[in-house]
């Protein structure tokens, strides 16, 4: 493979992967659900956009003419995202989750949960 | 290259999924599982396409398309069934 490719086709995947991991850091850390809902939905989505360019680019020249089927994951998983986003942050205020609960003593914490 | 940079992708996926994991089994609320397992499958969409380029088949492009319309369905049915104790009205 011509080295420029391969450089390139390394380069999303390393570079998606990255990204991907990030949201996963900003789901892991973040203090509420609000901010949680952050990381996955952005930073992911764009993590597998990167990974579905490279192996784009990396079947492009490995396979038979111009490989451009990655592209309909890319495209699907940045339609349904805002939108399964949505419907999480719908359900979230549905279930009361952005009530403060840092006014109550710790010892209530369990009892404030959602209903589960 | 692509020798070293499969297996670093690779690494920072199973990281990913693993804090992935971790927000499953914990998270304080129903929600924020649910959210993990969104994340989840999109990870595994990732997953799925590093190793469609690994072993060099385009077998695994459509594991991860079907991965990827039956993972938006879950996460808007769980969410749709915890919003209004229903999923289709």
């Amino acid at each position: 493979m011509i080295f420029v490719i391969e450089l390139l086709v390394s380069f999303f995947l390393v570079v998606g992967a990255f990204f991907a991991l990030a949201g996963s850091i900003g789901s892991f850390r973040l203090p509420d659900f609000f901010s949680r809902l952050h990381g996955p939905t952005k930073s992911t989505t764009l993590g597998v956009g990167g990974m579905a360019i490279a192996s784009a680019i990396y079947f492009s020249f490995h396979g038979e003419g111009i490989s451009f089927h990655e592209v309909l994951i890319t495209l699907f998983l940045f339609i349904t995202a805002p939108v399964s986003a949505h419907f999480l942050a719908k359900a979230a205020l549905h279930q009361r989750l952005h009530e403060n609960k840092a006014a109550l003593p710790p010892a209530c914490e369990k009892e404030t949960g959602p209903h589960e | 290259m692509l020798s070293i940079a499969i297996p670093v992708a690779f690494a920072l996926l199973t990281a990913a999924q693993l804090l992935n994991l971790y927000r499953l089994l914990k998270g304080p609320s129903l929600l924020d599982r649910i959210l993990a397992l969104d994340t989840m499958y999109i990870d595994a969409i990732a997953m799925f396409i590093l190793m469609g380029v690994y072993f060099h088949s385009a077998v695994y492009f459509e594991a991860a398309l079907i991965i990827s319309v039956m993972g938006f369905i879950g996460t808007v049915a769980t969410s749709k069934f915890l919003m209004r104790g229903d999923i289709l009205e």
